[in-house]
């Protein structure tokens, strides 16, 4: 029988709640550090304890990190999602199950390899305590999967260690359970089996991590000083991220006070009020939150656009509308996002795709937010925020200065003639600052959320009020040009395909699989809102343009069509919006599908 | 609304305060508020405060929400920065705002219908908090700017212009100040300038949250017979429980010969507070007892004013969160950003 290496889905379904979740990342980690590429999703409930969740483990020699669609291992722990669980399996894989007790005959698939581990019976003799019986048995199956896959011991083994480093008392224990598995597997199981893993260099320097662990050290890095939020799924982890890494990094050495203030408020409101409040009073702020958030924080975010105010929001999107699915992802946010407040407000928005991507925006935002001043709402999602990816590591510059953008002090006011703090000194639409307190005659001004003049007075004056408001447009075409730019891809090629944030972890693999089928598409990534020339470009080269994304009424095309007033047709709706995260099997189809239909050429058409 | 600058010019024997400053470098604009109305007053008694404490103009922030109250901040202290936010939301900016930076003072001013109903959360979260501030609300238990609705401080039975009577139970932000953290607490009237400077002048030098609750009649749409908050029913059902002074670090506290027995608090900046008992039965340091004392005496229909409770060693917001002296919008690079080498032990654990 021929061996497969490195290329199998596997997926744990555990119960909320039961311990498995630190066995199920023992597992994804173990694979890493022998060098292979593997993506984690965690499919997990809105719940504390008891619902059932899944994780799982993609592990791909060719650094595919995207989701794929069919389970090869079934690791079914949970009694009550067995029978969907044994379903899922694809056929001619394998179902890892407790053999305590039989499988019942209708549980039994022809073509799917059952493999039985009697895991609580081997644990019965073992452990007297059944709490610590029902934790080991995570760990023995973790054991057993070591011997079926060929998973280096020594590197389980290292990792159990380092876990329970200051708990010795644990690390014999899970040692033993461990190894229970391990050589049941040997003895019994005809371990290893023909789907294996072997240790890889497809790793090389990158790190395990996900994307809010990066929003919160990048905010650390990019200098927040203040941190305002309210508990959402899935983006608490950003603000305590922030927290946990800010308790270490940025304490004075001297008196051991903190060089950061983080709060956590009564609401959303007040979070991006604070962030505001600070922002205003010179010290970088950001919060974080999910769709719920955006909805409630559009008044404040109005104000700060239109009184212009920095302030930095990372919207963590899950599926919505309303409370929708709070566990799952989605790219829905979009629309909500970039024109959030009554009025004509505009948001500039920004896209990561990776971890490294969440670390490096979140220092940029607080630069953009400073120069700009004006709201920075950075778009990740569940996909990548909760969920632990492959990245490059973080890189810092230490010779990079903040830019505080157009802020005047006390000497500087002092050389000004005159102060007006919305005046458009030097074209690009952008004004000068002062901060509180700078100077004892100059430059002190009145902030509002009602129309004022170029010296910040409140004026209902039609002309100056539209004068105002083309500055703000002036300020949007300069936003253009500061945000990252797209990452374009081309071969001149006459059909385009855009995509953005967590879409693009399928989309290597999809591009490959649609090559093979003689579809070969020039890619654009879209990282931020305002769009650049590049993205209009890249649109006009193009006679179709497939706009891939996760929601069901296609709202970064919607952006397109009208910042860009590229014609519809030419924009090709690709839409995912079930709560799992976007697969190439998906995209791939959709591109075909068109193509079928509407008769477009394939290269290999051409080519014979 | 216009925007209208004073002339800098003033009288040549005005005094002078420590700084070589007359009370005309702390006015703000012109108010546009209607003639008579309560809140000049109180932006008058803030100008007056802060010109005897001597403090530097343009060394405050002013914060306020929506609502005619909330408009004042543009009617006293020219030189400082302001920032007139969103309705019900002062205190969240604020807060924001006195994180950033711990050196300036902080005045937020507020209404009732911006601190009692829409903003009725952030007014609690910010008492908790304690954040180091002075804030008013000015108290006229109607909606001015959209012309005369009760607000949710107007007392039950008291009547719209038209007659009618308010249904529903009053919120008083005075009880609820001194339940949820504030540590200091007054109430005032608009009207009682003699009470409400000291006050103001106490609140100011405070550090934590002062909270000063003043019953400031509105003019056009809460002033007749029947409303609760007019000029002639505050006076007649007023109690003055403790009257306060503010007594400067080098100033010599001399006799006097205010009425009440007198109380010496210091303050932690060296200063004193001076307090004037003017009922024997009330200890302003005593939070509970004093509660008691506020609701019985609102059960009989009595607006207790003065200095209501004070700890002035309660710790506020920054000292709560052990934040650096510096303030944090002064800290750069080398206390911000941890470089590269503590990013390649982080990128190490993550591998």
């Amino acid at each position: 029988m021929s061996v497969s290496y490195n290329d199998f889905v596997i997926r744990f379904a555990n119960v909320n709640g039961s311990g498995s979740a630190s066995a199920n990342g023992m597992f994804a980690k173990a694979l890493f550090r022998m060098g292979i590429p593997v993506a984690t999703r965690n499919i997990f409930p809105s719940n504390i304890q008891g619902l059932p969740t899944w994780f799982e483990v993609r592990v791909s020699e060719k650094g595919y990190l995207g989701r794929r669609e069919g389970v090869d291992i079934m690791v079914a722990m949970n009694a009550e999602t067995f029978v969907e669980d044994v379903a899922s399996v694809s056929p001619g894989g394998y179902l890892v199950y407790d053999s305590s007790k039989p499988l019942a005959k209708h549980l039994q698939r022809d073509d799917v390899i059952e493999i039985g581990i009697p895991i609580a019976t081997m644990l019965l003799p073992e452990y007297s305590d059944p709490k610590q019986r029902s934790l080991f048995k995570n760990i023995t199956y973790l054991g057993a999967l070591a011997g079926l896959l060929n998973i280096d011991f020594d590197v389980i083994t290292g990792m159990v260690a380092t876990q329970y480093k200051g708990k010795d008392q644990l690390i014999a224990p899970n040692i033993r359970a461990l190894e229970l598995g391990r050589q049941f597997a040997f003895d019994y199981l005809q371990a290893p089996l023909p789907l294996q893993v072997r240790a890889s260099d497809q790793v090389g320097d990158r790190i395990m991590v996900d994307g809010n662990m990066a929003a919160g050290l990048g905010s650390i890095y990019g200098g927040a000083s203040v941190c305002a939020w309210y508990p959402i799924t899935p983006s608490t982890s950003v603000a305590e991220a922030f927290e946990t890494h800010a308790n270490r990094l940025r304490i004075d050495p001297e008196t051991g006070q903190k060089n950061f203030a983080i709060i956590q408020a009564e609401d959303e409101l007040a979070a991006i009020g604070i962030v505001i409040g600070a922002a205003w009073n010179g010290a970088r702020s950001f919060t974080a939150t999910s769709g719920p958030g955006i909805s409630l924080m559009s008044e404040f975010l109005g104000l700060a656009y239109f009184a212009e105010i920095p302030a930095v929001l990372w919207d963590i999107q899950r599926a919505g509308p309303s409370t929708g699915m709070p566990t799952r992802t989605q790219q829905s946010d979009i629309v909500a996002s970039a024109f959030a407040s009554h009025g004509d407000s505009k948001h500039v928005l920004l896209f990561p795709s990776t971890p490294k991507e969440c670390f490096d925006f979140a220092a940029q935002a607080l630069d953009l937010a400073d120069r700009l001043q004006t709201p920075i709402i950075v778009l990740s999602d569940l996909e990548l925020g909760m969920n632990d990816n492959l990245s490059e590591p973080f890189e810092w510059d230490d010779s990079r200065r903040y830019d505080r953008g157009k802020v005047l002090n006390a000497q500087e006011l002092d050389e000004v003639e005159v102060f007006g703090r919305y005046l458009d000194v030097d074209g690009d639409g952008i004004g000068y600052r002062t901060y509180p307190g700078t100077h004892p005659e100059k430059g002190a001004f009145f902030t509002r959320g009602t129309s004022r003049d170029e010296f910040a007075a409140y004026t209902e004056s039609p002309e100056v009020y539209e004068k105002n408001m083309i500055r703000l447009l002036k300020k949007w075409h300069t936003a253009a040009e500061l945000v990252p730019a797209a990452e374009i891809a081309t071969s001149a090629q006459r059909v385009g395909v855009i995509y953005f944030g967590t879409t693009a972890l399928p989309m290597p693999e999809a591009m490959d699989q649609l090559r093979d089928e003689g579809i070969e598409l020039d890619a654009c990534r879209i990282r931020a809102f305002p769009f650049g020339a590049e993205v209009a470009e890249f649109i006009e080269n193009h006679e179709i343009v497939f706009v891939v994304e996760q929601n069901r009424d296609a709202q970064m095309r919607m952006l397109l069509i009208n910042e860009l007033e590229c014609n519809p047709k030419q924009m090709i709706a690709i839409n995912y919006y079930a709560g799992l995260s976007i697969s190439a099997n998906f995209i791939v189809s959709s591109i075909t599908d068109y193509y079928q239909a509407n008769k477009l050429a394939r290269l290999t058409e051409v080519q014979s | 609304m216009t925007f209208v600058v004073k002339p800098r010019t003033h009288h040549p024997r005005l005094p002078l305060n420590d700084l070589g400053l007359t009370r005309r470098d702390y006015e703000g604009s012109v108010s546009t508020l209607c003639a008579g109305c309560g809140h000049d007053s109180v932006s008058a008694a803030i100008v007056q405060a802060c010109a005897e404490l001597s403090l530097p103009p343009h060394r405050f922030a002013k914060v306020s929400g929506i609502g005619c109250s909330s408009k004042t901040p543009s009617y006293f202290l020219n030189k400082s920065h302001g920032f007139n936010s969103v309705h019900g939301r002062m205190p969240s900016v604020m807060t924001g705002a006195n994180l950033a930076n711990r050196d300036l003072h902080f005045i937020g001013v507020s209404g009732d219908g911006d601190s009692a109903s829409i903003g009725m959360g952030q007014f609690a979260h910010i008492m908790r908090r304690r954040i180091n501030m002075l804030y008013i609300v000015d108290n006229n238990g109607t909606y001015g700017l959209t012309k005369g609705q009760f607000s949710a401080t107007n007392d039950k039975g008291s009547t719209s212009k038209k007659g009618a009577p308010n249904l529903y139970e009053p919120i008083d932000l005075v009880t609820m100040a001194m339940q949820i953290g504030a540590s200091f607490v007054a109430r005032s009237f608009s009207g009682d300038k003699q009470q409400l400077v000291p006050l103001i002048k106490a609140g100011l030098k405070h550090k934590g949250m002062a909270f000063i609750d003043v019953v400031s009649p509105c003019v056009a749409f809460n002033n007749h017979q029947g409303s609760t908050k007019s000029y002639e029913h505050i006076r007649q059902h007023t109690k003055n429980v403790v009257d306060a002074d503010y007594i400067p670090v080098h100033q010599e506290i001399t006799a006097d010969y205010r009425p009440g027995t007198r109380e010496d608090v210091n303050m932690p900046d060296g200063t004193t507070l001076k307090l004037y008992k003017l009922d024997e039965n009330y200890d302003v340091h005593d939070r509970v007892g004093a509660l008691n004392y506020i609701q019985r005496r609102q059960e009989s229909g009595e607006v207790v004013t003065g200095l209501l409770y004070v700890d002035p060693e309660a710790a506020d917001c920054h000292e709560i969160m052990d934040t650096v002296q510096r303030p944090l919008n002064e800290l750069n690079e080398p206390e911000l950003c941890p470089g590269q080498d503590k990013l390649d032990l982080i990128n190490d654990s993550f591998r």
